[in-house]
């Protein structure tokens, strides 16, 4: 530093005590409330120490909300949005930097206007869109008489009865909305933009075709974007709440934060806040040993997400 | 209209840099996008793309077409029988108490939660900015509510402040006040508040604390050397330096605030008591999901549209602007 203020110094490291201890407090305490029995959670005043019985109480939550289950949903759907995500976004992105095609500015538009509207606005119709995700086709059969067409044809079959697709409580229909939006395509493109013309060049005069030059230059020089978004994409699908809360009627098909939710007590349950802490402590740890982890990639990415 | 022939160049295209671009405050390159050295092959091209844009299509413009028309329409929930009513559902809505209400309190809570963010983390920026040593540790324990659902900040944060076993509710009660957000409005909305704040300073501080790195030492030493403190030189250097950034923060504040809150209002509130804290998405989801008032909740989508759309511009407008001195 340019100069040496001891008592300015003191003064930092006091707001940042106070900070980590801002965090820690509701951690702290979710971790003790996780080690009491359901009478000691009760009691006043609150004990300031953890006892023993955090490992029985993760036991009974995990049993009590099938959370194997649940995991396995939750792993699925976040790799599902991470590996979907960044290989649809990765083409897209490479297609509109690297090739001169008819309406290329029109599709880049198409893309880029999808930043504008996040999924918690349009939940309703989307729901509807992943609920009858055929219901477009159908439509179009219908408007253009390709139905009538085809019943007359085959005598009698009818095709928009079989143009049904209903997506609530699937994988596909908790991935998929999730993945539309164009986020980490207007990432890629700019990063993309940034590649040395020169190894393009260099490339074609070896012979190497767009796929081939994408394969071993383009993605290997990415490694590093890739990375960074991954763990973005991880946290957020791992940390999805209102999406599945409306697409999973079946308990087999919940993630695991929804599981959490359903472990917290009402006012008229009983006040087992020991299990529902001792749960949340589980279903936390997940993204928060990634983000302990891979911080110096995680952050870096952020800020370069955000511009 | 670009009306001075130097911006373009050979093919008509916007020439990188010109006074046209930087007009419109986007990056040079988007004008074109397009790398120099590229392949002519249409259909590959259409084959990569095709993906993002049929999934676009599908669970994009689809559903946000679909919001479109049916704020239009009034539809009964069982028949599926579709009325046009013009811009009934609109001016129905904005004429409704609890949606003006819903509207406040959204305004309300976005602003209260982008003073508090805003604050506290320039402070905490400007301290880890300061000091050197256990500066990761510092920032490893402040960066770790990222990884946490917002739902999770909302459990964690009901739990602390519940009036019956909450440990924070028993020292506010011990102190002979009252607290009780089940049922007082008022308590509901701070404790919304402060589990939103506790869940969103990290976000605010990676960018601050990354910004704060950028500003060039060599400007500090100079102030320095001209006799300017560390508070002084923060408020005169490095405040007017990182405007960009603060400008980004307080969009993204706005937008975490207006759409990201549902999971903690859905465990901290359910937005009572009394509909106190019920935010407009909330709302959305209230009256599409459970009383199944369709075309009313499709026109509350379109005006939250309206405003995401209203933040996006201001979003990449504010930012290509340079509000800091030239460097």
């Amino acid at each position: 530093m340019v100069e040496n203020n001891p008592r300015l110094r003191l003064f930092c490291h006091v707001v940042l005590i106070l900070g980590a201890a801002m965090v820690c407090v509701p951690l702290y305490f979710a971790f003790v409330a996780g080690s009491l029995t359901l009478q000691e959670v009760q009691q006043t005043p609150f004990p300031m120490l953890p006892k023993g019985n955090f490992i029985e109480n993760a036991t009974t939550a995990w049993n009590q909300g099938d959370f194997g289950r649940l995991f396995l949903n939750s792993v699925i759907v976040t790799l599902g949005i991470v590996i979907g995500k960044l290989s649809i976004s990765l083409i897209a992105a490479y297609a509109v930097t690297y090739f001169r095609f008819p309406f290329r500015m029109t599709a880049f538009w198409l893309i880029f206007i999808s930043l504008m509207l996040p999924v918690e606005v349009r939940i309703i119709p989307t729901y509807e869109a992943v609920a009858d995700a055929a219901g477009p086709l159908r439509q179009l059969v219908e408007v253009t008489g390709l139905g009538t067409l085809i019943e007359w044809i085959t005598g009698g079959y009818r095709i928009e009865t079989a143009l049904q697709w209903n997506m609530v409580n699937t994988y596909p229909g908790l991935i998929l909305p999730l993945i539309a939006s164009a986020t980490a395509t207007f990432l890629f493109r700019q990063f993309f933009l940034t590649i040395p013309d020169e190894l393009c060049e260099a490339a074609q005069l070896d012979g190497a075709g767009p796929l081939k030059f994408f394969w071993d230059v383009v993605l290997p020089l990415s490694r590093a974007n890739i990375a960074a978004l991954s763990i973005i994409l991880f946290l957020y699908g791992w940390n999805q709440y209102l999406w599945p809360l409306l697409f999973t009627t079946d308990k087999e098909m919940q993630t695991a934060v929804l599981g959490l939710k359903a472990l917290v007590p009402h006012a008229d349950t009983e006040p087992a806040w020991n299990v529902a802490m001792s749960a949340a402590f589980f279903v936390m740890l997940p993204p928060a040993v990634v983000i302990i982890v891979m911080q110096r990639w995680f952050t870096r990415g952020l800020v370069d997400a955000g511009k | 209209m670009p009306t001075d022939v130097n911006a373009m160049d050979r093919d008509g295209k916007l020439r990188p840099g010109s006074s046209v671009l930087r007009k419109l405050r986007l990056p040079a390159a988007s004008a074109s996008g397009l790398k120099s050295s590229h392949f002519r092959r249409p259909w590959v091209a259409a084959g990569l793309i095709a993906p993002q844009l049929l999934i676009l299509l599908f669970f994009f413009f689809i559903p946000s077409w679909k919001a479109l028309s049916l704020s239009f329409v009034q539809v009964d929930p069982f028949g599926g029988r579709q009325i046009f009513v013009g811009l009934e559902n609109f001016t129905s809505l904005l004429s409704s108490p609890e949606y003006r209400a819903s509207a406040w309190f959204t305004l309300w809570f976005t602003v209260v939660q982008n003073v508090a963010l805003i604050s506290i983390s320039l402070l905490l920026a400007f301290a880890t900015d300061y000091i050197v040593r256990c500066r990761t540790v510092y920032k490893s324990i402040i960066l770790l509510p990222y990884a946490i659902a917002p739902v999770i900040s909302g459990v964690l944060w009901a739990f602390l402040f519940n009036p019956a076993v909450g440990p924070i509710a028993q020292w506010i009660h011990a102190a002979g006040l009252p607290w009780d957000p089940n049922r007082r409005p008022m308590d509901a909305q701070i404790l919304l508040i402060v589990a939103s704040v506790w869940k969103y300073i990290c976000y605010n501080y990676i960018f601050l604390v990354a910004s704060l790195l950028a500003v060039p030492r060599s400007l500090l030493e100079a102030a320095t050397l001209d006799g300017a403190g560390p508070v002084r030189r923060f408020f005169t250097i490095s405040m007017p330096l990182i405007a960009p950034t603060l400008l980004f923060l307080v969009v993204m504040n706005f937008v975490h605030g207006l759409f990201e809150t549902f999971g903690i209002i859905d465990a901290v509130t359910r937005g009572g008591p009394g509909g106190s804290t019920n935010s407009l998405v909330y709302k959305v989801y209230q009256d599409g999901f459970v009383m199944l008032d369709l075309g009313s909740s499709a026109a509350q989508s379109v005006i939250l549209m309206g405003i995401a759309i209203l933040f996006t511009i201001l979003q990449f407008r504010g930012i290509g602007r340079k509000v800091n001195y030239q460097v």
